[in-house]
């Protein structure tokens, strides 16, 4: 008996997030946004090294207060406490010693807007090395370079460096701010929303990026769009007011969830 | 295992409830034809009766157009819709079902043929016996596996794939001793082909109506259950 499998058409693998290398352990995860007001509960997860993660789940179901535990966002909120422990390969980043800028680094983010810096396009880029002391020009223009390649931007933008970066379109900032955010070569890539502001064709050239970076980072991405879900992540996690209702391959999760709060959620049947 | 199959009227999208509704029962309207143009084929061949044979045959356009505009119309849900979860599975299962269907109505049409053929040859007995055994098993099945599907009921499912061996075997012996026939009486060959023939088709609708409870078993346990020993389904289905 099988369980129903698309993978060998869709060219994915049939992998179980159990069977793989976990990236990030979160585990016993409580997050309180004021002493009521609990926002996430115990949640467990394991998410797996080198693939594309989405986190999917109605508004305030804490998809996001999730994400941006993963690179303590959340430390810029008042009265907001965090129970329980979060590893990314294998070390605490709430333990006291941790550099949260250079946590940061290691765990870039790139949110729904798209944000450059009213600079040019080169300097948005290099923008990460500048603060980190690096202004060697052979340095830079490589790193610029490969960065922009990565985000499948460089043939667009090549001949207009020096241009702002504001002049551009909102899926080529989209980008830029991706090629920004690997620059300084981090492990893991939050995307909160990534496309939501992006017409289709930015949309799939954004899914298209992930599916290339995912080669060489760890991706998490929370959207609303569960199409997109179902495009571009090989792991699928359901929350539901804070709780993580079912997390598995987004193959199951989409043909035949176990949940049938998932099942509800993703077949339109919510409300 | 989930079990909210049972409904598809929980859509925020009422409309999709509708179009949803709608495939499954056009699919049952058809299945309904073809349960007639089985039943009608069988008694043309068991009484000899020509007239209604004919009538059979006629009905085989009507079943193509119901194939044709289901499919359409399951193509229109996949692509303005993108059904997830046990929604991909109806449209999915509807799409193979109705092609099962379809054939069966082939295999209706070839008995209907097979009738006209041997009630011009003459009286005839051999294999007449296990014919109406035949053919009742696969009603049977026919109308188990598309109330299956309309109740969404894998067991009532798993039944009509346990009939499936039984059928396979009552055909297996029948042609063994048909086929001694014709050695023993070689002027019976014409004629006794022409009841071989009939016999297949049946065997072949009971396998349609086997593929058919697979596709229930699909849409309501989420699990490929085709080409696995029978053994191994009742275990998987038994978790």
């Amino acid at each position: 008996m099988r369980k129903v499998d698309v993978s060998s058409v869709l060219g994915a693998s049939a992998e179980t997030p159990e069977g793989l290398e976990s990236c990030i352990d979160v585990s016993g995860l409580n997050l309180y946004y004021a002493k009521d007001k609990r926002a996430l509960n115990g949640i467990d997860l394991k998410i797996p090294k080198q693939r594309v993660t989405a986190f999917i789940g109605p508004s305030g179901c804490g998809k996001s207060s999730l994400l941006r535990c993963l690179n303590r966002m959340n430390d810029l909120v008042d009265d907001c406490v965090i129970e329980g422990s979060i590893e990314i390969d294998g070390e605490d980043i709430y333990s006291k010693h941790v550099d949260v800028a250079d946590l940061r680094r290691r765990v870039g983010m790139v949110f729904q807007k798209p944000n450059p810096f009213p600079k040019s396009i080169y300097e948005n880029v290099a923008y990460g090395l500048r603060i980190q002391g690096i202004n060697s020009k052979r340095v830079l223009d490589e790193v610029v370079e490969k960065s922009l390649r990565a985000a499948a931007l460089w043939d667009e933008v090549k001949d207009r460096l020096h241009d702002s970066a504001l002049g551009m379109s909102g899926g080529q900032q989209q980008r830029l701010v991706i090629a920004r955010t690997i620059a300084v070569e981090p492990e893991v890539l939050l995307l909160d929303e990534p496309a939501s502001a992006l017409d289709p064709i930015s949309t799939l050239k954004i899914e298209e990026l992930i599916h290339e970076l995912k080669r060489d980072y760890t991706i998490v991405i929370v959207t609303h769009n569960m199409q997109q879900a179902a495009r571009v992540s090989d792991f699928t996690a359901f929350m539901y007011m804070g709780d993580m209702v079912e997390f598995d391959a987004t193959d199951t999760i989409f043909t035949n969830p176990s949940k049938k709060q998932t099942e509800d959620y993703i077949t339109g049947r919510y409300g | 295992m989930i079990s909210n199959i049972e409904g598809h009227g929980h859509h925020i999208s009422k409309q999709f409830n509708l179009e949803l509704e709608e495939i499954k029962n056009n699919m049952l309207e058809m299945g309904g034809v073809i349960e007639r143009q089985i039943a009608d084929a069988m008694k043309s061949l068991l009484e000899g009766d020509t007239g209604l044979a004919a009538q059979v045959l006629t009905v085989e356009d009507r079943i193509d157009s119901m194939e044709v505009n289901i499919d359409e119309e399951c193509s229109l849900i996949l692509a303005r819709r993108h059904p997830a979860a046990s929604d991909l599975r109806l449209v999915l299962a509807i799409i193979k079902t109705v092609r099962d269907l379809e054939r069966v109505g082939d295999e209706s049409a070839k008995i209907a043929r097979m009738a006209i053929k041997l009630s011009e040859e003459g009286e005839f007995s051999q294999g007449l016996v296990e014919f109406r055994h035949l053919a009742d098993s696969v009603t049977r099945m026919v109308s188990g596996s598309l109330d299956a599907f309309a109740r969404y009921d894998a067991e009532a499912a798993l039944e009509v794939v346990r009939d499936d061996v039984a059928v396979d075997k009552v055909y297996a012996s029948v042609m063994r001793s048909l086929i001694t026939y014709m050695m023993e009486d070689p002027r019976s060959i014409s004629r006794v082909l022409n009841m071989l023939w009939a016999l297949r088709a049946l065997e072949r609708i009971g396998d349609h109506a086997k593929n058919v409870a697979e596709h229930v078993i699909y849409l309501v346990k989420g699990m490929d259950v085709r080409h696995e020993k029978l053994a191994d389904v009742e275990e998987q289905l038994e978790d």
